[in-house]
């Protein structure tokens, strides 16, 4: 049981590296970075589930009987979109920011803030 | 896996941005490994492509390429978040099916529809692009609608603040010199183009289809503009055009869906819009497709023409 | 043309925002917007009407059967939703025009126009759909929308307020993404009535408790519960007074709906309440936001500002409703989503009016305002009153619904905490009060008139619906609890 699983171990680790360095840095381009990795780990727990033994990629074909499962490659194409839209309209964000407070660094961005007010 | 360590760790972006981009290949080795091979031809042009094409841009619009880490504080609270999300995931998988079995209920409940009828009801060989244009259709109906909301996202945050005086003046681009490139380059664009269109149509019987197109035909205009100057690109596409030609496409998409309601069946019902059920999904998902591909190709065009545009404003602020 | 409602409703707006681009002149794309919108609240008011009388309507996308397709399922408590979000939607829109006058140049409005119709469709969207998954896609419609709206803002701040939501949200939305995934997992379903009958044969297992708790962080971060709230605020100020408007009224309303659904529906009253210590949770977490964001409220200097907190607190509520676990509260939950958007409608909407005359809502810079804008500053302290939740207004009767429920679980110190929480509220609407008509005007508040028309009339639109539906309250409680006792599966 233990091997079974260990495939979506490894994906959880990856999916907690990607959701640290959006939690723990302050570079703005850093923390978009890990949120691509925290999504792109998730796609690959859901792609990890839809995965037969021994089947193939689900183009029908004559003779061949076992497929993978094609919804969550389905799924994934979809949420594969949605992330690359999110970051480039954080990306854009991130240079109106720059352009704005001559920062991308959190704390900076904080500090000026405060100042301000 | 290391990857994703040494990115954390690193203060390098520029390096950090390589390693994501390495970092989506490898998933998208992976995505084949898993027989997911749509999922990892988008993954590899878009993780690896686009994501970092446009991470790097970011870099060199700010000019900066090395992270300030704060020295004061270290993240324990981070890190206990993540170790408390972790080990909750660790131990949901617990009970989760075993890994790659064909008894679980992922396998066993929705899906032997698609593969077993799919056939017979659609008439396409790529259950994938069956399952996404028709079954679920609507989704990806939704997610051309995101692709629309972010590149008008794009260009409010930075497609204004361009002068006459600017728009007129020609910029020549990097590579204009270059007569070796330049030549090779423009031999290179109507195969990418035609590549596009191949992608774009072959998408029922393999991989592929408007998503990936999209991208492919965009990445084609885009090494124009990288040969002869964005100014002389833009001239071609204007702004007002592209943006509208990405609502065309959503309106593509969303037409075909009218269209079928009127014609008696439900929104998205394909099956209605010719007298033969399979025929019509046939001509519904080739539209609808190709309203996909609209979107993406002049979306991708509208965010890399306003990253790069923006590049030219700041460099003319400077001088 | 009825039997496509639930579709239309949703797609009227979604088609039209790509169209409002062709629009040369601002004027005529938001007269354009302002017909959409209205289309979108006939479709979504007729369809309640339809399911008054014939109950839950089913409409499938594409023709293909739900496990299969996606459906669209509307029964009572979405159909209210969708109302409330289409209703909030068309009177706000009614004061974009003059709002966008002072707040955004004019080249920018087309697009603002076209954000404004994908963030409602998304909304829409998320309260339609029968389908897990494009819960997911629509919800990242609208938060991608709402991002570029706010950061439309004119002060720097807006862009860092929004890149803030951006994180927050993506994190909130791939955690619900994790969730989806891992009830998929268990169940080979996404549609939302399968799941609810495909799961109770799994509840017992780790991989269905983990789904649940990731799906209701990620909603809670989405629907800003305290202490998830912490984008919200920034986001409500620095965004242009319309959208403050439109978030406020409408968005963390969709995110409540979606809990209760997930909540109710999908994992069951007996899942949710008996084998996971959700109630105590949110109590706990319910009333910690409604003290302590009521509390930061009182020492705000930034009149939206305060309402922002203000509105963290009024979610706290919602979530005090349905914790507590019976119908009455559950009917309070919902009765105040629909008055809370009432009452933060025109609360917004009147600072909307003060922005376009005075160009900022710094509360110490207000001295006078009740002389020279008596319109606005009525409607601003009508609002206060039913945010307080005094007698006559539609505050005091989801207050009363909420109490009752608290009372009839017994708990008498809960109802003290929360009769409370409404006297913080009293503090910090009444520091406005006192500035606004007790201080003789300064030189800025004395130059100003009355707010445009355009903004003044939604505004008195909503605030003579706080004091309506405060008197006759017959029709939103008979729906409210009509639907609360369906989520309870009690047959009416």
């Amino acid at each position: 049981m233990l091997v079974s699983l260990f495939n979506y171990w490894i994906v959880i680790v990856l999916m907690m590296m990607g959701f640290y360095i959006v939690i723990s840095h302050s570079n703005l381009i850093k923390k978009l970075l890990g949120l691509s990795i925290f999504q792109a780990s998730v796609f690959i727990m859901y792609i990890s589930m839809g995965k037969v033994e021994g089947g193939t990629a689900p183009i029908l074909e004559e003779g061949i009987k076992t497929y993978s499962n094609p919804l969550p490659h389905v799924l994934i194409l979809t949420a594969i979109v949605v992330g690359i839209a999110t970051v480039a309209l954080g990306l854009a964000l991130v240079v109106r920011i720059h352009e704005a407070y001559g920062t991308i660094e959190e704390n900076e961005i904080q500090e000026k803030d405060n100042k301000s007010c | 896996m290391i990857t994703a360590f040494v990115i954390s760790r690193s203060t390098d972006l520029l390096a950090s941005i390589m390693l994501t981009g390495i970092f989506s290949l490898l998933s998208a080795v992976f995505f084949v490994l898993m027989d997911a091979v749509d999922v990892a031809f988008t993954e590899a042009a878009v993780g690896a492509g686009i994501s970092t094409i446009l991470m790097l841009a970011t870099t060199s619009l700010i000019g900066q390429h090395y992270e300030r880490r704060p020295t004061r504080h270290i993240p324990v609270y981070a890190l206990i978040v993540v170790v408390v999300t972790g080990s909750l995931l660790v131990y949901g998988t617990m009970d989760m099916p075993v890994f790659g079995n064909v008894d679980t209920p992922v396998q066993q409940h929705v899906a032997p529809r698609y593969l077993n009828q799919s056939g017979d009801e659609i008439g396409i060989p790529n259950v994938v692009t069956s399952v996404l244009a028709s079954y679920r259709g609507f989704d990806t109906f939704g997610e051309t609608v995101v692709i629309f909301t972010a590149g008008l996202g794009v260009l409010t945050l930075l497609g204004f603040r361009r002068t006459e005086h600017q728009k007129n003046k020609n910029v020549i681009a990097a590579m204009y010199p270059h007569k070796i490139l330049r030549v090779i380059g423009s031999l290179l664009i109507p195969p990418i183009m035609l590549f596009a269109l191949y992608v774009q149509f072959h998408g029922d019987f393999g991989p592929g289809g408007g998503f990936q197109a999209g991208v492919i035909f965009a990445v084609a205009i885009i090494l124009h503009s990288m040969l002869f100057g964005l100014a002389k690109t833009r001239r071609i596409f204007k702004d007002r055009s592209i943006y509208l030609a990405a609502g065309a496409g959503v309106l593509l998409y969303g037409g075909v869906g009218i269209v079928s309601m009127l014609k008696g069946g439900d929104f998205l019902d394909y099956s209605v819009l010719l007298s033969n059920a399979v025929s019509g999904q046939h001509i519904g998902i080739l539209l609808v497709e190709l309203g996909v591909g609209l979107t993406v190709a002049t979306v991708m065009l509208i965010i890399y023409f306003n990253f790069s545009g923006r590049a030219d404003h700041q460099h003319e602020d400077k001088t | 043309m009825l039997a496509h409602a639930p579709a239309l409703t949703v797609l009227v707006p979604l088609l039209a925002a790509p169209l409002s681009l062709v629009f040369v002149k601002s004027r005529h794309c938001w007269i354009f917007c302002l017909l959409v919108t209205c289309a979108s609240l006939v479709l979504s008011s007729l369809m309640l009407g339809q399911i008054l009388d014939t109950g839950t309507i089913i409409y499938t996308m594409g023709g293909w059967p739900a496990p299969w397709g996606i459906e669209y399922r509307v029964d009572l408590l979405n159909g209210f939703v969708l109302l409330l979000v289409s209703l909030l939607g068309f009177i706000v829109m009614m004061a974009a025009d003059s709002s966008l006058e002072k707040e955004i140049d004019t080249d920018k409005r087309k697009f603002f126009y076209s954000s404004y119709l994908l963030c409602l469709t998304g909304m829409l969207g998320i309260t339609a759909t029968g389908d897990a998954f494009n819960v997911f896609v629509f919800l990242e419609i609208s938060s991608l929308s709402t991002y570029t709206l706010i950061a439309m803002g004119k002060d720097r701040k807006a862009l860092w307020a929004s890149y803030q939501y951006l994180i927050m949200g993506t994190i909130g939305a791939t955690f619900i993404l994790i969730g989806i995934g891992l009830m998929y997992a268990m169940t080979g379903t996404l549609n939302m009535h399968d799941l609810s009958i495909r799961l109770p044969e799994v509840e017992n297992t780790r991989t269905v408790f983990t789904a649940f708790a990731f799906f209701m962080v990620g909603v809670c971060l989405k629907l800003a519960l305290f202490p998830l709230h912490l984008w919200l605020p920034n986001a409500y100020t620095y965004a242009p007074s319309i959208v403050s408007a439109l978030i406020a009224a409408t968005a963390t309303k969709v995110a409540v709906y979606v809990m209760l659904r997930f909540v109710f529906t999908i994992f069951g009253i007996e899942f949710s309440f008996e084998h996971m210590p959700l109630q105590e949770v949110l109590i706990a977490l319910g009333v910690a936001g409604v003290l302590t964001s009521s509390i930061i409220a009182i020492y705000q200097t930034n009149l939206k500002r305060l309402a922002a907190y203000s509105s963290v607190a009024q979610v706290g509520y919602m979530i005090i409703g349905f914790a507590i676990g019976n119908v009455t509260g559950l009917t309070a939950t919902i009765l105040h989503l629909f008055n809370h958007a009432l009452m933060k409608g025109a609360l917004f909407l009147a600072m909307a009016g003060i922005m376009y005359r005075l160009g900022h809502v710094e509360i110490k810079n207000l001295q006078g305002l009740g002389r020279t804008m008596p319109l606005t500053m009525a409607a601003f302290v009508v609002g206060g009153l039913s945010l307080i939740g005094v007698p006559l207004t539609v505050g005091f009767v989801s207050k009363w619904y909420l109490v009752l429920g608290i009372i009839e679980q017994g708990w008498w110190l809960l109802a003290v905490l929360v009769l409370f929480g409404s006297l913080l509220a009293l503090i910090y609407i009444w520091r406005v009060i006192e500035i606004a008509y007790f201080s003789p005007p300064n030189a800025s508040t004395s130059q100003v008139s009355e707010a445009p028309a355009m903004i003044l009339i939604p505004t008195w639109i909503l605030v003579l619906g706080n004091i309506y539906f405060g008197i006759d309250t017959d029709l939103t409680v008979g729906i409210t609890s009509l639907a609360a006792q369906s989520l309870f599966g009690v047959s009416p």
